[in-house]
Order: C-alpha cells, then structure tokens, then sequence
C-alpha cells in the first residue's frame, strides 16, 4: 500500500514547515508518505515562545507543539539531528549530512532563518551566541548559574526578550545598539523613549548609538570594545542584529535565490515540485521574520500542493508585539511621521501609556501602541482592510466613543474566514467559528483549549472574545455571565460554597452538587475534593469522609508514583527513630523488595516503589503510624537535636516538636502542612520556610508563619513571641484552626497569608483572646477521634480486598 | 473474587475473531465510583463502578505518555479523571476529552444477575 503512496519530504523541523504539514494531513490524510528533516534534536515547538522559556515562565516542555507521538501517530519520519545537504531536483532526491540519499515527489524547504552574526573579531569565542533555538536558551541558562555580567548586542524585538530574560536569570544585561532608538524598525521615538524608560525600571541597562569593534578575551569572551574606544565587561554575549533566511540548502542546488529563496504566490521555487514556506523564502520581494506569514503562506501551500482551490499569497501585514511579561508594545504598518502621513496620537505620561494611529489619504495603514494594547486587534483589522477615518472611529480610538460607534461585533462579522485571528498558533476566523458552533463552546477558555487560539501570547483574546460574542449573539450575555467559579462545574467561588454549606446546613458531595445546581452532576477532580474538604471543615462531626472524592493518594494513603507503584512514610516523630524501628523498615524494604529507601526532606524514611497489593502487608509489619507523606495534612515537624544535647541549644526543640506533631497529625488542611521547631535562633531546622516555624531563645518562643520552600519560595512572618510552651500550643492551633476556615482547598499557608494580610491573622489569632479561644476549641473538635488510616484498612478485609486487591494474604 | 470463567464465543462480526466473555466478579466485588484492577488472560484490566450502577472495563494502561494506571482516578458519571495527569477520559468510548487527546482500550461488560461478565477478543 505504501508502495503507491507519493513521497512528501520536508526540510526543516520547525514551525511552518509542520504546520504546513499539519494542513496536508487535514486535506489529505493518507495521500504521502512523509519524511522530515530537522537539525535540532527536538520535536517541533514554538520558537516565538523561547523568551518565556528564558524569562522563566514556560519550561522546554511547555513549548513542545508536536509530540514525538504525534510524528508516530500520523507515520511521518522523523530524522531530527539530521541536515539536508544537497537537493537534486533532476533525480529527485535530497542527500543529507549522514550520506543517506532520500526520493520525494514533492519536496517543501521550511530551514527558517540564522541569527546574523557580526563579522567582527572574536566573534568565535566561547560564550558569543545568536538567539535563535533551545541550544542558544540552554546556554544562556548554564551561563547565568556561572557568570554575572551579559551583553546584548542589538535592541530590537529578540535583543530585548533576550536581555529581559537574562536579567530574570540573575545576570547583569546590558543592551548594546548602533541606533539612538530601541526598535526603531517597528517604533516611533516616542513610544521607544518610553520602552527603554520601562525596561530601565526593570533593571535592564542601555548603551545606546555605540557601534562594537570587537570582543576581547582569551578563550572566553571576557568584554566588548566599541568604535568609539570604550569598553564593557561581560562574560556572556549574545547576538541579536537580525535574521538572514537560511538558503544553504538550495544555495548548492541550483534553485534561485535572492535574499531568501524566490517563491511565487504559491510558494513554488524555480525548481519543479519543489517549495519554499516561511522564513527561508523570499515573497515578492520581502522576507517575513515573524510568525503570522508563515501560517497563511503554509495553509495556501497545503492547499496548492494537495490540489485544493486556494487563492494566490499576496503577502502579509507586518505587526510586532514584545514579548515581555509587564510591557506591552504593539506596532503595525507604517509607524514613523512622515510629510505624506496624517498622524493621530495621544500620550499619557503619568499612565505611562502612548497611541498613534497613521492615516494616508484618509485611510488607516499604520499604528502603534504602548502600555495598553488592548486595541491591537482592531487597528490590525483597520489597516487589512484600509479603512477610511471617520468621525465614529475617532472617538472609538480616542476612547471619547459614543454608543454609535462601530462595534467589535460589526468589525468581526466584516472579517473574513480565513484570515487568521492567532498568529502564534495559525488559527483563523472560521476555525474558531466551527469549534464554537460544532462543539458548543461557551468561553474563552473552551475556545482555547480546543483550537489552540490565545494559548501563546495571548494578544488576541480580546478578538477571540467577539467572535464568541458573534457566534453566540442573544445566548453570549448569558454565557458570558457566568463568572468564574471554582471549576467548570460551578460558577460560585469558594466563600460562597462554604457559605451556603454552613446556611443551608449541606452535609454531602451531592447535596451540594444539587443544592448549588452544578452544571456537571457529579462534579470533576478539581471541585470534589475542594468540596469534602469544605464539608468536613465545617462539618467535623456530621460529615463523613467520601473516599471516592479523594485524589488517590488521600483515598489510598500512600503516594501513587509514575509506574503505579507507591511510596510508604511512616511518621517519625519529630524526626526522631529508634533502632528498632529502623531494623523493622530495613526488614520490610528488603522483603518486600522496594525500588529504593529515601531519606526525605522532612527528617524521614520514605520506602519507594511498593506496589498497591502489598501496602497493607507494608504497614501491618512497620507497625508504625502513616506519616501522611501523600496528604493534604501535617506531613513533618522538623526539628534541631535542641537543649537536649546541643551546646547552643536554649529550648527543647525536640520533645516540642514531638508534642506538636502527636497534637495537628491526622488533621485534614486545605494543603500539605509542615512546621519545623528550633532550640536556638540558629535556626538549623530551618523554620522560615515552613507553614509554623518556632524558633525558641532564653526567654520563650517565637512563632513564624506562611513559609514556603517550594514552586514560590517566601520567608516566614513573624505571628508573634509567647514565653511558654503552653502559649506556644494555643497560638499554633488558633492560627492552624484559622487557616482551615479561610483559606481555599490546595492554598498554601503562604498564599493565604499574602492573600489575606498579616495584620487581620495577627488580629484574629494574638490579640482577640476570645476569637483565639473559640478557634482552639473548634480545632480540638475537629481533632478529636482521628484515627491511623493504615491500622484502619489492615483492619478492614473488604477495603484490603476491593481497593487495595490485598486478598487474604496480611502476615501475621 | 474468582475470575476466568470462560464460556461462550460469539462470532457476530465475521468469523476470524472470536469474543470470549470472562466473569470477573459479582457486582458486589466493585465498590460505586471507586475503580479495581483485574486480571484476565494476562491483561490488566481497571473497571469501574458509575454511580448508575453500570460497570465499565478499559484497558489499565493510561493514554499519557508517560502511563501509568487508570484504576485510580475519580469517576464522575461516565467520565474518569485519571489519577496521574489529570486526563478526562469517557469510559464509554475510551476516547480522552480535548484539549488533550489520546484513546483507552474498552471492553465490552455484561451484567447477568450478579455475574459482571466482560467480553475479550482472542
């Protein structure tokens, strides 16, 4: 069957090439038997994205857009680490760096574009790069761990992410550019005034009108040398004048180049069955650097090359927007005040905000925003469509609008349905339209989830919005009033649920549900749990526990791993042990032939890789108590060895960190929970980022909340100082008891003290000695008759038997 | 709970496959919305209760590609959360929900008086 099948081959791993590809499989999905060719050894992702993954906030995984699956799934192979060598467009076939010689019928160049590197000496050291891919990502990631000052050469679009991100990382960046403007291409002077004057705030420094001469150093880069004389250290410099297409492959091969490499408007070359898509071409005289072209050159190639009507490419509209978290910067068209334009601008300083928008001959056809882009949109809508300045637009972009103004909606209903509303992810008018209508989407989020739009820079939500508003017409008021509740079940919020759990008396998962009329009957992961959280904070007594609520690790009380295998903590108190509890944790990790034995971050023994069948054999033989390592609980009280043994030690932090945890274990919390008890203020348990730390002194304790360790590190608060030990107990459980009647299921004590401020916690729980008192008996109500879930399933051969499938077997 | 009885092959759908039912238990043996491995002829089976009282049997193999086991999730009317990574799973078809995507093995599940009987091809 293959044997009939035509050969298409691609060159080039990256964006447009799959998305072109991506179309071809839509209008043809079984017509080609497909080979791709990419130089990175990653599946295809989203290059535009990369200065997230620098600045942070998007990890490599995040920005995967075509798994290794997907390759598998639609049968495409995939040579990645592979380049193409040499096309013969006589014979047919492409050789590449590894000598294999590969046929095709149809052959698509996509090899992007290479950083320009400047000619200048030095210009090979270690530590001088481009910007362009993951490699170029890694190394400025590795360079920040070593190395503290970096130079940006070039202040444009890529300089700036690049810069920014460096400075996220820790590094000192200065940007370095020939001109005396910052995006001078895509900005006027003003609103790059304003830009620098933002990105100053944010620690970036500048070196404007300064042309480099050299770089100096040994084998690294050690500094810049510019043309005027003067120097600047830096131990990392990074390259971002521009992009030149990268035509090496056709350069050798005989197909016509220019700048980029000469296709038509339907991206054919000079060579028969062979195309050029993306950054590597060259379109009528223009080569494209930004994404949006790629996307409507790649759908008018799928369509040519399966056969399907398309009309000719005849170029895109260039916009740019930086992305950079907290600064917002729009350009479109024409940009700069010239004699032949009309300009419309408004400058806010003390909002720190600028709008322009260029007219010629009365039409729009350029515009440029700053602070707020929440215009963009529309202005790119204006000048696609070479819209006539009116009075109605004009108050509509001073924001001086009158109700008679054209609205959103009339701007979407003139758009047309292929033109693409989200660049970053190719997706166009009517695509959008046809999941709204074909799958009942109501939100924005839904449209997100299954179209891909707005899922990147998110800059065209706004437009996303209208045309959920189009679609939907008389039903959109009422989608839109939804508002957003705890989950997609719901729209109340968490302080309503509770609300209405304590009001209308609620003591079930379903009463609620029916009560509250959710959406989904039976609710989903997120709320469930939330829910028999809530009711058995507010219910302590009445409410019985609903396993099948549980996420897994609370209804199995044990933590589940990637395998399915599970981890086993038993509690160690205060992370204190006894050698004959650690002879029975040796004796069971051996017979039960655990994959390893950890030695955990909270002072403890942690048995991985056991698997569901043998957890109750597990527990039975440890005899001990769960350490609650999998739950949503006090998991661990650290503590330093203290007054008992230890010179400095003023208090014993040991015995006080075995009272507290024997006092809070058990007790269900919004989120994991850990405390840590130091004798002296050296603070060897490390008590500042713990939810309680207590750090003990001659005179008494103090006591530290809303620590964190984690995704979001945070130094504790002072809550306050108590001189004994019986205050100690009182304030922790007021303050615990407090935590778990506001907070929100899966906050951490460290959100919730930002979240509800320092000031009303101190309040509630130190000064009102009333309010201290009643929290204290509530939480003693919660805590009492808690008992050990291990010894409760070793005891119980139904739940050993139909949840765990540990049948008869339990030694002993 | 004794599995493996096999009994009868039906060949509706051509000859060349043969669907053997297996009884895997009484409908006792599965507690509501809560799921339990099985094994039958060396597959890992996890079938899941719904609240409806219906039984449904996928393959224990989660879509991700990371897998992992299915047996563990949260069950809302026909739907299962998988216990890993979140996936939406309809355990009528075994199809994974959007955004995400991906497909689980189903079998087809039988409830005769108290026997839950699923059908294998073999």
């Amino acid at each position: 069957m293959t044997a009939n099948k035509e050969k298409l081959v691609l060159i080039g791993n990256g964006m447009a090439g799959i998305n072109t590809i991506e179309q071809i499989l839509k209008l043809a999905p079984s017509r080609y038997e497909i080979t791709v060719f990419g130089g990175e050894p990653y599946p295809n992702y989203n290059r535009i994205m990369l200065s997230y993954v620098l600045e942070g906030s998007k990890t490599i995984d995040d920005i995967i857009l075509n798994s290794w699956e997907w390759y598998k799934d639609n049968k495409i192979t995939l040579h990645t680490g592979t380049n193409v060598t040499h096309i013969d467009t006589a014979a047919k076939t492409v050789t590449t760096d590894k000598g294999t010689i590969v046929p095709y019928d149809q052959l698509i160049i996509a090899t992007g574009s290479n950083p320009i590197l400047l000619p200048i000496p030095g210009k090979d050291m270690e530590g001088v790069i481009g910007f362009r891919d993951i490699g170029d990502c890694s190394t400025m990631m590795d360079a920040a761990k070593q190395y503290k000052k970096a130079a940006v050469i070039g202040g444009g679009l890529l300089g700036l992410e690049a810069a920014k991100g460096l400075v996220n990382l820790g590094m000192e960046a200065t940007v370095v550019h020939l001109m005396p403007d910052l995006m001078e291409r895509q900005l006027d002077p003003i609103a790059s005034t304003m830009l620098k004057a933002e990105l100053e705030r944010q620690g970036l420094k500048f070196l404007m009108e300064k042309g480099t001469s050299e770089i100096y150093g040994g084998a690294r880069a050690e500094g810049l040398r510019f043309t005027d004389g003067t120097e600047l250290e830096a131990d990392l410099v990074v390259m971002a004048v521009g992009i030149r297409p990268n035509t090496a492959v056709a350069d050798g091969s005989g197909i016509e180049v220019n700048r980029g490499i000469l296709v038509d408007d339907f991206m054919r070359t000079s060579a028969p069955d062979v195309y050029a898509v993306g950054e590597c071409n060259e379109h009528r005289g223009v080569c494209y650097g930004l994404v949006a072209p790629l996307f409507e050159q790649g759908q008018i190639l799928a369509k040519h090359i399966t056969g399907t009507a398309t009309l000719p490419y005849e170029g895109s509209m260039m916009s740019t927007k930086l992305k950079i978290s907290g600064v917002d910067v729009f350009s479109a068209g024409a940009f700069m005040d010239s004699k032949e334009f009309t300009v419309i601008r408004k400058q806010d300083e003390w909002k720190r905000t600028y709008k322009k928008l260029v007219l010629q001959e009365g039409k729009i056809v350029g515009g440029v925003l700053f602070g707020d882009v929440a215009d963009s949109a529309m202005i790119q809508q204006w000048i696609r469509s070479e819209t006539v300045m009116t009075e109605e637009l004009y108050a509509e972009f001073m924001g001086t609008a009158a109700a008679s103004a054209k609205s959103p909606l009339e701007r979407i209903a003139a758009m047309p349905e292929e033109e693409i509303v989200c660049g970053c992810n190719g997706v166009s008018k009517g695509a959008i339209m046809n999941a709204i209508n074909e799958q009942g989407l109501t939100t924005v989020d839904e449209i997100k989830a299954c179209t891909g739009a707005g899922r990147s820079c998110g800059g065209c939500i706004p437009t996303v919005g209208s045309i959920l508003e189009y679609v939907l017409g008389d039903k959109y008021s009422a989608a839109a009033a939804k508002k957003a509740g705890i989950c997609g079940c719901t729209t109340l919020n968490r302080d309503e649920i509770v609300a209405a759990i304590r009001e209308k008396r609620l003591t079930t998962i379903r009463e609620v549900m029916h009560v509250l009329e959710w959406s989904n009957t039976e609710g989903c992961s997120k709320c469930r749990p939330a829910i028999n959280y809530y009711l058995g904070m507010a219910w302590p007594q009445e409410h019985e526990d609903e396993k099948d609520s549980r996420f897994v690790n609370e209804r199995l009380n044990a933590n589940i791993q990637k395998d399915g295998t599970y981890t086993v903590i038993p509690r160690m108190y205060g992370g204190v042990t006894t050698p004959q509890e650690l002879q029975r944790i040796a004796e069971v990790a051996v017979k039960y032939n655990v994959g390893m034995v950890k030695v955990t971050g909270g002072q403890r023994l942690d048995l991985v890789g056991v698997k569901k069948e043998d957890l109750p054999d597990v527990w039975a033989a440890l005899d001990m108590p769960s350490g609650y390592g999998y739950a949503k609980a006090l998991r661990t009280v650290k503590t330093c060895v203290g007054s008992l043994y230890c010179r400095f030690g003023t208090q014993d932090s040991v015995n006080m960190g075995i009272e507290l945890e024997r006092m809070f274990e058990r007790l269900d919390m919004p989120a994991k929970l850990k405390m840590a008890v130091n004798g002296c203020p050296r603070n060897c348990a490390e008590s500042c980022t713990k939810d309680v730390g207590f750090v003990g002194n001659d005179g008494g304790w103090e006591i530290y909340v809303g620590g964190n360790g984690g995704i979001k590190p945070r130094i504790a608060d002072l809550l306050c100082k108590v001189k004994t030990d019986e205050e100690l107990k009182e304030m922790t459980g007021a303050f615990l008891q407090y935590y778990r009647e506001n907070a929100k299921y899966l906050e951490r004590t460290s959100d919730w003290v930002e979240r509800v401020g320092m000031e009303q916690i101190i309040q509630t729980v130190v000064e009102d000695e009333k309010s201290r008192r009643a929290l204290n008996e509530r939480i003693g109500i919660a805590l009492a008759g808690l008992k050990d879930p291990w010894s409760e399933v070793i005891a119980d051969t139904e739940i050993r038997e139909k949840v765990y499938g540990n049948v008869g077997k339990l030694n002993g | 709970m004794g599995n493996s009885t096999s009994s009868t092959s039906s060949a509706s759908f051509g000859a060349a496959e043969t669907m053997r039912t297996f009884r895997i238990g009484g409908l006792d043996d599965f507690i509501v919305r809560i799921g339990r491995t099985v094994k039958v002829e060396g597959m890992e089976i996890a079938v899941f209760r719904t609240s409806d009282n219906r039984i449904f049997a996928v393959e224990n193999k989660n879509p991700h590609r990371k897998g992992g086991p299915l047996s563990e999730g949260i069950v809302s009317g026909h739907d299962l959360f998988d216990p890993l990574y979140d996936l939406k799973i309809n355990l009528e078809t075994g199809k994974v929900y959007a955004p995400d995507t991906g497909q689980v093995r189903t079998y087809p599940v039988t409830i005769q008086g108290d026997d839950v009987e699923i059908g294998l091809t073999v």
